[in-house]
């Protein structure tokens, strides 16, 4: 495997990672709060549709719009996820169909939506999403530079930023300490005057957001459009890094690069001797079997939030 | 008294998941009409692929009923393989996959053995039902062994089948078009030239057969059996079974390659009946997604589940007719997600019959609570 080689895929394992690691990080809000969110992939879907429309549409007027058609994946995955705080927190529904109902509406809601908008199946197709940057100074970094900071999507850096900022929310603040509360011991936290039903909301809402905006992501810089099939599973894969990256920041950090390579490394491996042999195929299937052999390993250990799945109830103890 | 609640209970439990179907319609009927679109087309196109009767010009066409039975085939048995799961307090969102491994062992037995029709096709689904269950047992051991939870490893799983799926094709079954293998011989099919006459040229196959065995046998298992009785205990109360000496881990494992073995059928079912030829997939199906609305609103009952499963296809066969009357099929997506949603929702549900009873209800509350002091915390 040549040095070029790594030059060229690594790029590319940014643009792939940086999505499954924001919705991984969503993931992790919902779930320190209580709130089992399998409802990644459909959120995923809506914050896509919703990005690329906005950028389909804005494209003509400002040469911000995939930008603003970011914030409106933010926007759209908020409100859909509203539905799963709703059904989950009020009406104490089944967290893992709820989000499955989630799934399923994503789907059709879209791809609706496109018939009204578009008359098609999909959007319309954007002239170009994102573009990728070049930073000044640091690309001349030996080794790190030409790998990290040249022609790379500014998505990966917002991700980053996200890890960062979601590590100091989630262990620095004394809104993150209510919300990991939340997650372990509601009954325990609400007797401490914090409000449970408020925080679980937050925690649903924020992975509502950090969902759309991976959606949009994920269409802005890997699609010219959004279909049905954009998102493909990546919301899946980002729960897989959060439960294999142990339901931390970096933990998901970690995994969600590692997987983004997996997804790299189908396409590359015919270049790489001794991968070549492998088939493809291999390669995809890398991220759900080691979640399943990372949950064997952890059995027994308490390492997701322990009461995320179960239903609020103020009566119990 | 107890008796009366009891009923009461029942039938509200009916009740629910009648209220959801209809705030579903009602749901989807208001996004069609927000959307500029006349929802009365929708309904008549959905009246047309239940019944085949175009109401607007009056003509008939017996080709809806067969593509309902087509659709509704596949999702009542994935429907079954949740609802057996569930039934043992097992949330089973790996149906996809146990489907897309039983429809792979299906391949694969239709192209390599040969064999007259009596043999083949019982081959055929055999096959196919013991590749699901094999595919289900998976997370049912790693869930007694390791008590590792069923959800996460169910839906790895189902993207691990999509993958091997592929790869088997193209690599052990060498697809020349990288979409599908050479097709199966005739006696390997479930399909029939009269059926598909009887119902002017519609897909409709010899599949509905063992679909109807696996309502029977869902029923029988669960209701009529020793055995099943003790998943239902587990589903109850998993430390209440064990304490009564239930082989917990046992039943945990057996009840997920039961569910398996129902969602194996399908996939079988779906290679050979609807197509006669392996096919590689691009993505996930969707038949798993139904599967969990069709338990869900059929309340994981054997009849509930053959109705909701003739609902939900119904949405889908309908899907064609609604495009072609100016309405995104895709509706039809909406509507069973709302549905799945509602019951999901079922204490907001009980609320609203709770207002909709009005003041006889609190009325007869008050009076429950008079006479019934001392019934209180019973």
């Amino acid at each position: 495997m040549s040095f070029s080689l790594i030059l060229e895929m690594f790029p590319i394992a940014l643009m792939f990672a940086a999505p499954l690691v924001m919705a991984a990080l969503g993931g992790l809000f919902s779930e320190r709060s209580g709130v089992v969110n399998i409802a990644l992939e459909g959120i995923m879907m809506v914050g896509a549709f919703a990005g690329a429309s906005v950028t389909v549409v804005l494209e003509p007027l400002t040469p911000l719009a995939p930008w603003i058609g970011l914030l409106a994946g933010v926007v759209a995955g908020m409100l859909f996820s509203l539905l799963h705080a709703f059904a989950s927190i009020n009406l104490k529904a089944d967290q893992v169909i709820s989000g499955t109902a989630l799934n399923i509406l994503a789907g059709g809601m879209t791809v609706y939506l496109c018939q009204i908008l578009f008359h098609q199946q999909r959007t319309r197709a954007f002239s170009s999403g994102l573009r990728k940057i070049t930073v000044p100074l640091l690309e001349k970094i030996p080794v790190i530079g030409p790998i990290l900071f040249k022609e790379i999507y500014p998505t990966f850096y917002v991700a980053m930023a996200l890890v960062m900022l979601t590590w100091f929310v989630v262990f620095k603040t004394p809104f993150g300490l209510r919300l990991r509360s939340c997650g372990e011991h509601p009954q325990a936290a609400a007797s401490m005057g914090i409000n449970v039903y408020a925080i679980r909301y937050a925690g649903v809402i924020i992975s509502g957001a950090l969902a759309g905006l991976a959606g949009a992501t994920m269409v802005l810089t890997q699609d010219i459009q959004y279909t049905v099939t954009s998102v493909h599973g990546a919301g899946f894969i980002a729960l897989a890094s959060l439960v294999f990256g142990k339901w931390s920041p970096w933990g998901v950090l970690g995994a969600g690069l590692f997987f983004g390579f997996a997804q790299i490394l189908a396409y590359y491996a015919k270049d790489i001797t001794f991968l070549a042999a492998l088939p493809q195929e291999m390669f995809y299937i890398l991220p759900y079997v080691l979640t399943i052999i990372a949950l064997m390993v952890f059995a027994g250990k308490t390492v997701g939030p322990k009461a995320a799945g179960e239903i609020y109830d103020q009566g119990k103890r | 008294m107890a008796a009366k609640t009891e009923k009461a209970a029942k039938g509200r439990k009916v009740l629910i998941p009648l209220v959801a179907v209809a705030l579903g319609f009602l749901l989807g009927s208001i996004v069609v009409l927000l959307t500029g679109k006349n929802p009365l087309l929708m309904f008549n196109a959905i009246i047309q692929g239940l019944t085949g009767i175009n109401i607007a010009t009056g003509g008939f066409n017996p080709r809806h009923i067969g593509e309902l039975v087509i659709q509704a085939m596949p999702i009542i048995l994935t429907g079954l393989c949740v609802g057996f799961a569930f039934r043992t307090g097992l949330f089973n969102i790996g149906a996809e996959g146990q489907l897309m491994m039983g429809s792979l062992a299906a391949t694969a037995v239709a192209l390599t053995v040969k064999a007259p029709t009596f043999v083949h096709v019982p081959l055929i689904l055999v096959a196919g039902m013991g590749a699901g269950a094999l595919w289900g047992a998976i997370p049912g051991y790693l869930k007694s062994r390791f008590n590792v939870h069923e959800v996460v490893v169910t839906i790895m799983l189902n993207y691990t089948a999509l993958h091997f799926n592929n790869w088997t094709i193209l690599n052990v079954f060498t697809s020349v078009d990288r979409v599908k293998t050479a097709e199966f011989p005739t006696t390997a099919l479930l399909k029939d030239p009269w059926l598909a006459d009887l119902t002017n040229g519609s897909r409709l196959n010899w599949g509905f057969v063992p679909v109807i065995l696996a309502v029977i046998a869902f029923w029988f298992i669960l209701e009529k059996t020793t055995f099943g009785y003790g998943l239902r205990a587990v589903g109850f109360n998993k430390d209440g079974a064990k304490y009564a000496g239930m082989k917990v881990d046992r039943n945990v494992v057996l009840s997920m390659v039961i569910a398996g073995a129902f969602a194996g059928l399908a996939g079988a079912i779906i290679t050979t009946g609807t197509f006669s030829f392996g096919r590689t997939l691009s993505s996930a199906e969707g038949y798993g997604f139904d599967g969990i609305a069709v338990a869900l609103v059929g309340m994981t009952q054997a009849p509930g589940i053959l109705l909701a499963g003739l609902l939900f296809g119904v949405l889908k066969s309908a899907g064609p007719l609604m495009q072609s009357a100016g309405i995104p099929r895709e509706i039809g997506g909406i509507i069973q997600a709302s549905i799945v949603m509602f019951v999901a929702m079922k204490l907001g549900i009980e609320r609203i019959l709770d207002l909709a009873k009005g003041k006889r209800a609190a009325k007869a509350a008050l009076a429950a609570t008079a006479d019934g002091v001392g019934e209180v915390g019973v």
